[in-house]
């Protein structure tokens, strides 16, 4: 890989459903380890921008990369099939709602990838499982079904489910919107921990000071338009754009 | 003329193997019909059109016309063909196709029922579509489907009655030979109704033992 290659990349992204244009030539790069935050306010494109990312909402036109590969390559069916799901691996994502397999424990959550996808043995993946469990500090819920955990719980199992197929690069999809207040900071803090592994992350979020501690780079977006980018201090203290400005003062006194 | 059972016991072996019959038939047709129904839904809902409507096509006729037909077309209409089933593999192939095509509603709906983030989920972590179907979304699918293909099971057994008229040996089939000896239709019918209805609630305690699983595990 070049040095200066970016880590992720995103080129001239654009969405339309039907007449609406929901994301309007978005261009960003992330580097290795870097962590960034989308932020801006609902219907601004930025869980659509996420989900491009694994082409999970393939875009209109634009190109995303990853690592120098890229991801929404147009191929026949069966050949797409193949690569984005191998793509995907290196892609961890982590949802709203957690979605979590009811029906298989924690343990089955995230041993189901790597056993199938990777060919790991059951004492592998169980060891992997033991692993990530640790890591966000669930390992006592290994044997438990999703429906006897906490919101909380569900999402840092999510996480670890995301974590055990090694991902280069986290995407967090408002992680933790759908949760209790008390139950938010159990799942930042895990994030915190990540980010301090120089886990590469890209997090869309509505959390500003979470955005403020943890991230590298704020990126706020409106109406499908990246409108600004930098360092959270100077958009959280500075921001030069007036639809920042806006946005982040409603936001700061709704909460 | 009042009831004598005692004309029953010299037939009991007969009828109880009857019974075995009518056991072996719905136990086998009722796998088949529960696995069909899974094809079929999967068939119903993720292949393409050239697929899928044959498949309606042959989902209406099996909704649309009697099982009673279907068992004739099976048996005797396909040896025309050149096709020789013995009777009870036409009958197993009749009613598990019938009711593989009920469950297969139930089993659409079930599917479509679940979450969709489940299958993003699974996409996300690199699972194919087919994969992802296969350990994510039709394994909780068919945990609701318990109680509604339970009773389509039940319906089977006592349809099943019907492959009698293409010469299964079956409970009721026994029933009339024991009662084509002794002319005592009353009590053999009556004896008949009894044993399906044993089975009956022998499957219905398989049923809740199942569902009662399945609540366990979530």
């Amino acid at each position: 890989m070049e040095k200066n290659q970016p880590f992720v990349e995103i080129r001239h992204a654009r969405k339309c459903y039907g007449d609406l244009e929901v994301l309007k030539d978005i261009s960003l790069t992330v580097d290795r380890g870097e962590i960034v935050a989308i932020i801006g306010p609902s219907g601004s494109g930025k869980s659509t921008l996420l989900r491009a990312i694994n082409d999970l909402d393939p875009l209109t036109s634009g190109e995303v990369w990853l690592e120098g590969t890229l991801v929404n390559q147009v191929l026949t069916h069966h050949r797409y099939e193949k690569h984005i799901n191998q793509v995907r691996q290196d892609i961890g994502m982590v949802f709203q709602h957690f979605n979590l397999f009811p029906h298989l424990t924690v343990r089955g959550n995230i041993t189901l990838a790597p056993r199938m996808l990777k060919g790991l043995s059951s004492e592998e993946a169980d060891q992997l499982a033991v692993d990530q469990l640790e890591r966000v500090g669930l390992l006592d819920r290994i044997d438990f079904y999703p429906s006897r955990l906490s919101g909380g719980q569900k999402q840092r199992v999510a996480i670890a489910r995301a974590l055990a197929m090694k991902p280069k690069v986290m995407l967090f999809d408002e992680a933790t919107s759908a949760l209790d207040p008390e139950l938010v900071e159990e799942v930042n803090l895990v994030m915190k921990r990540l980010a301090e592994e120089h886990m590469t992350m890209i997090i869309v979020t509505h959390e500003m000071a979470f955005a403020a501690s943890v991230c590298d780079r704020v990126i706020f977006m409106d109406h499908g338009v990246a409108i600004e980018s930098g360092p959270p201090d100077r958009i959280f203290q500075n921001p030069t754009e007036e639809r920042t400005r806006a946005f982040l003062s409603r936001h700061l006194r709704n909460s | 003329m009042g009831l004598d059972f005692s004309v029953v016991p010299p037939y009991l072996d007969i009828i109880l193997i009857g019974a075995l019959w009518t056991v072996a038939l719905t136990v086998g047709a009722g796998l088949l019909s529960f696995f069909g129904g899974i094809f079929f839904a999967l068939i119903a809902l993720y292949t393409p059109a050239i697929l899928r409507l044959p498949f309606r096509a042959f989902e209406w006729l099996f909704m649309g016309t009697p099982l009673l037909l279907q068992l004739f077309l099976i048996y005797f209409g396909l040896v025309q063909m050149g096709v020789d089933l013995p009777a009870f593999v036409a009958g197993l192939i009749g009613l598990g196709l019938h009711f593989a095509v009920y469950n297969s509603e139930i089993i659409q709906a079930s599917i479509l029922a679940v979450d969709k983030g489940q299958m993003e989920a699974a996409r996300t972590l690199g699972f194919s579509r087919a994969q992802a179907l296969r350990k994510v979304v039709v394994p909780q699918a068919v945990r609701e489907v318990v109680p509604p293909i339970g009773n389509n099971m039940i319906a089977l057994l006592k349809d099943s009655a019907l492959v009698s008229v293409i010469g299964v040996g079956e409970l009721t089939l026994s029933a009339q030979l024991a009662i084509g000896r002794t002319y005592r239709p009353f009590e053999f019918y009556l004896v008949a109704a009894i044993l399906y209805y044993i089975v009956n609630l022998g499957m219905e305690a398989v049923l809740r033992r199942l569902e009662r699983r399945i609540r366990l595990a979530r």
